[in-house]
């Protein structure tokens, strides 16, 4: 085995935390479980992008893990934790798919994941280069969640965790996006939060429940 | 060498600019019309009328510039990036826009009497569409590339909807504003397709595509779509089909406008396209618009001599006239194909001329039909009649119109029909065996087209304003106030100018044949004031001659007999046929007077009928005429896309799982590709 410096070991655990947080989100059912995970994502986050920094001595790097921590892991999910309580729902029904299932597909989708990342981590110079797998691999299964789950809540987490998954592999690949641009898409996902709170709010009352096949009535009958 | 480098002074395009300053004041009298939308007063007495004047200080720079006959550019800084406003004035858009000008200030001035509270869209509202549509027009007829022709396009195509449908809250009204809005879209997308295949590989300005060189055969696709895209738009059958359900369903100084102007924006499309951005046109393109062209001037007239709805039968009527219009652009390009320059110049002059008379005739008659509309609630000819008594300003106006449209000497509707006609006398020195035998039988349609359309004028007179009135609550119907009497006798004016001056008229337009086919027509005889278009043929024309003659016949028939009769005048009741009371309801009707037209055409029309039966105590006669085309073309068409759009409804399953799988499965398809490629 080649021997790594200390600060790309640390930079690595944190990207295999990352794969495995997401692992963990994909097959957990409690929603309250589900936001600590996310919490969790977005600590594990912050400390890669500090790591990135102290080792890059990129200025802007040191902003954009402080706004990681304010944002991911206090603000949202004190949001988050408040929505739960006021909307009273802590777990999430059974899923479409169930968890044994979702985590082969899971696996599958690591693997195409890192094979997508190869041409990518040969021409990136950056320390980073050999986590875009990862990065790629955590947008995927996000998505993934979102697919599978049935309340509301768990797909506005998925969401949330395939943001983190696209800023870290934005860090990985290039040290990160321009300030402006990151910014804005911090702004962005607290909005969409927001905003995502009040539709549940409206269509609780308008279905009396979360669950979201209600949503299926809506549809244009011919 | 020494290479002598002179610095591009481009001189600062006065009329351009003032011509942008002027669309631009009708958009800010439209915003302004906002500050107190409820105000019937601020829009009708202040901001229509200021509107009226920037038309006529448009008319009055535009014609300045066609006598001027220069070309002005432009390039403002808006629009894509890389791609910023282009703008140019030439003859063909003064052309144009004199006739948006001046039109739209008689209909301006009109409208500022027209419009009263309580009708559907607030009056302010109400302007800020109108004011719109009007700049929206102008900018059409000044953009000088794809991007801003097509937005102003739009613009026009959706400011006119919102427009039709004001009174909104009827149906039927709102159906008709939807297939006007569906043709308008389709013939936009024609239009774009159009300009995709002619810009080739350069930009989209109208320079590029000039300088573009296309192959035939896409030379010939985008001719076809700029046909069917514009085609849409003027009415041109089959894709007319908006055009008598939008008509009627718009109050009337909006028909009057869509009619009398926005018909003629397409009529603009079709000549720059055709003739200028394309190049030297192919021969044979031509026989499209011409043989669509006449066929759309038979069924026009013919559907115009069957309404009953006297705002349906205007539309028809313009319908005929878009036929008329596109005979002449077909003979243009026909005669500009075979080598004949100064045929194709006379056709193209006729085709002008037509433009410029439907604009004003139209329009005084659609304004008519809104005067008689307020002042009996009634759009039915059966229910009205002997209007001449109760309102004699629009009763004579609209006379003048009339008169115009059905072809008669000395006014306007003679010369550009006349010119059209002799243009077709050439028809037999085009160089194609066939076509040039077939050419001068097109001429015998356009005669009787001539022959219908001052029978539907007849009609159309002779129902609403002549006879007994039908009902008695026409009695109390008023004339119009003074705008709308200033409106009407201003297009009235125009009818009458058009008619009195061809010779100058046609001065001016030798400007735009000179740009788009090479030549100029001869205007006048030695003598200087008979229109003598033709050269080496002894045929010539003098309106004022004519008048000149007809009134001093007429005078001295008037003296004569009063002169040698001059016995007082007595009234006596007229003879009843021995049958007793005779009322009213006993005249010739709209469908009585359409009876032989409908009989002799029977395979062009779809008729629904209710006789009555011999001994019925309560006769009920009911006729509805329906056009072919409908479950001919139309309706098989909508239940393909609505079978197609059934068949694609299946994706949409309704779970919001399925719907981010459709994105998940995407996202992983795109990227294998990109992994594997």
């Amino acid at each position: 085995m080649t021997h790594l410096p200390l600060d790309q070991q640390l930079l690595d655990t944190c990207a295999a935390l990352l794969l495995l947080l997401s692992f963990a989100m994909l097959s957990q059912r409690r929603i309250v479980t589900l936001v600590n995970l996310y919490a969790l994502q977005g600590a594990v986050l912050a400390a890669a992008t500090l790591l990135l920094a102290w080792r890059t001595g990129e200025d802007h790097l040191y902003l954009s893990a402080a706004l990681t921590l304010a944002l991911k892991v206090a603000l949202l999910p004190w949001l988050l934790h408040r929505l739960i309580r006021r909307l009273d729902v802590y777990w999430d029904t059974e899923p479409l798919l169930n968890v044994t299932g979702t985590m082969l597909a899971g696996l599958v989708i690591v693997v195409f994941a890192f094979a997508l990342a190869q041409p990518i981590t040969r021409l990136a110079s950056t320390a980073t280069r050999s986590a875009v797998g990862i990065a790629v691999s955590v947008v995927l299964l996000a998505f993934l969640m979102m697919i599978t789950r049935r309340k509301a809540m768990s797909q506005v987490i998925g969401f949330l965790s395939m943001e983190n998954g696209v800023f870290f592999g934005a860090m990985s690949a290039s040290y990160g996006m321009p300030m402006v641009v990151e910014l804005g898409v911090a702004l962005d996902v607290l909005v969409a939060v927001l905003v995502l709170g009040v539709f549940f709010f409206q269509i609780r009352e308008r279905f009396e429940s979360l669950d979201l096949h209600h949503l299926e009535s809506l549809k244009e009958h011919d | 060498m020494h290479i002598l480098v002179h610095p591009v002074i481009t001189p600062l395009p006065k009329l351009l600019v003032g011509c942008v300053a002027l669309l631009l004041g009708w958009g800010a009298v439209g915003v302004a019309g906002l500050l107190r939308p409820r105000s019937v007063r601020l829009a009708g007495r202040v901001l229509f009328p200021l509107g009226a004047l920037i038309g006529f200080a448009l008319a009055a720079l535009a014609v300045t510039s066609l006598l001027g006959g220069g070309i002005e550019r432009m390039v403002l800084p808006i629009g894509l990036p890389g791609l910023p406003a282009h703008l140019r004035l030439d003859p063909l858009s003064s052309v144009f826009l004199a006739l948006l000008g001046a039109t739209a200030g008689g209909i301006s001035l009109f409208a500022g009497g027209y419009f009263r509270a309580g009708q559907g869209t607030a009056p302010g509202l109400l302007g800020l569409q109108y004011h719109l549509f009007l700049a929206s027009m102008g900018w059409v007829l000044i953009a000088a590339d794809a991007y801003s022709f097509l937005l102003a396009w739009e613009a026009m195509a959706l400011t006119s909807y919102f427009l039709v449908v004001t009174e909104h809250r009827r149906a039927e009204i709102r159906r008709a504003g939807l297939i006007y809005l569906l043709m308008a879209h389709v013939g936009a997308l024609a239009i774009l397709l159009a300009f995709g295949v002619m810009h080739g590989s350069g930009p989209f300005t109208f320079h590029a595509m000039r300088a573009a060189h296309l192959s035939a055969g896409w030379a010939a696709a985008a001719f076809l779509l700029a046909l069917a895209g514009f085609g849409a738009k003027a009415g041109l059958v089959p894709l007319h089909v908006w055009l008598p359900e939008a008509h009627p369903a718009a109050p009337s100084p909006v028909s009057a406008l869509m009619s009398g102007v926005m018909l003629k924006t397409a009529v603009y499309g079709m000549l720059r396209v055709a003739l200028d951005l394309l190049g030297p046109p192919v021969w044979w393109w031509g026989l499209v618009p011409l043989a669509l062209g006449l066929f759309t001037i038979l069924y026009g007239a013919l559907f115009a001599a069957v309404q009953t709805d006297m705002k349906r039968l205007l539309a028809y009527s313009s319908v005929e006239n878009i036929g008329v219009i596109f005979t002449g652009i077909g003979l243009t390009i026909v005669f500009a194909g075979s080598g004949m320059p100064a045929v194709a110049a006379l056709a193209l002059l006729a085709t002008l001329y037509h433009c410029l008379n439907h604009a004003m005739m139209k329009s005084l008659l659609f304004l008519g039909t809104g005067a008689v509309l307020h002042a009996t609630g009634e759009r039915n000819l059966g229910r009205l009649g002997g209007l001449i008594h109760r309102m004699p300003w629009v009763a004579w106006l609209t006379l003048i119109g009339t008169l115009a449209i059905a072809g008669l000497p000395p006014l306007n509707g003679f010369v550009s029909e006349w010119l059209l006609l002799q243009s077709f006398l050439f028809g037999d020195q085009v160089p194609h065996t066939f076509v040039n035998l077939l050419i001068p039988m097109g001429m015998a349609v356009v005669v009787l087209g001539a022959a219908l359309a001052g029978y539907v004028m007849v009609k159309f007179y002779g129902v609403i304003f002549l006879g007994r009135p039908r009902e008695a609550a026409l009695e109390h119907a008023h004339d119009c106030g003074w705008l709308e009497r200033i409106g009407l006798a201003w297009l009235a004016l125009g009818c009458l100018a058009l008619g009195l001056l061809p010779v100058q008229v046609i001065g001016a337009l030798g400007r735009v044949s000179a740009q788009l086919v090479g030549a100029v027509v001869p205007q006048a005889s030695a003598h200087g004031w008979l229109l003598a278009p033709v050269p080496g043929r002894p045929v010539s024309y003098g309106p004022a001659v004519l008048l000149t003659a007809t009134v001093a016949v007429v005078l001295l028939t008037v003296l004569v007999v009063r002169l040698f009769f001059p016995q007082r005048v007595r009234r006596v009741s007229a003879w009843d046929c021995g049958f007793g009371a005779l009322t009213p309801r006993m005249q010739d009707t709209a469908e009585g007077f359409g009876q032989p037209i409908r009989h002799l055409f029977q395979p062009f029309f779809e008729m629904q009928r209710e006789l009555p039966a011999p001994g019925d105590s309560a006769p009920r006669y009911r006729i509805a005429i329906r056009e072919r085309i409908w479950t001919l073309a139309y309706e098989p068409l909508c239940a393909a896309i609505d079978g197609l759009a059934n068949i694609a409804a299946r994706v949409q399953q309704g779970r919001i799982s399925v719907y981010l799988l459709y994105s998940f499965v995407t996202l992983l398809v795109l990227l294998a590709v990109a992994l594997l490629s």
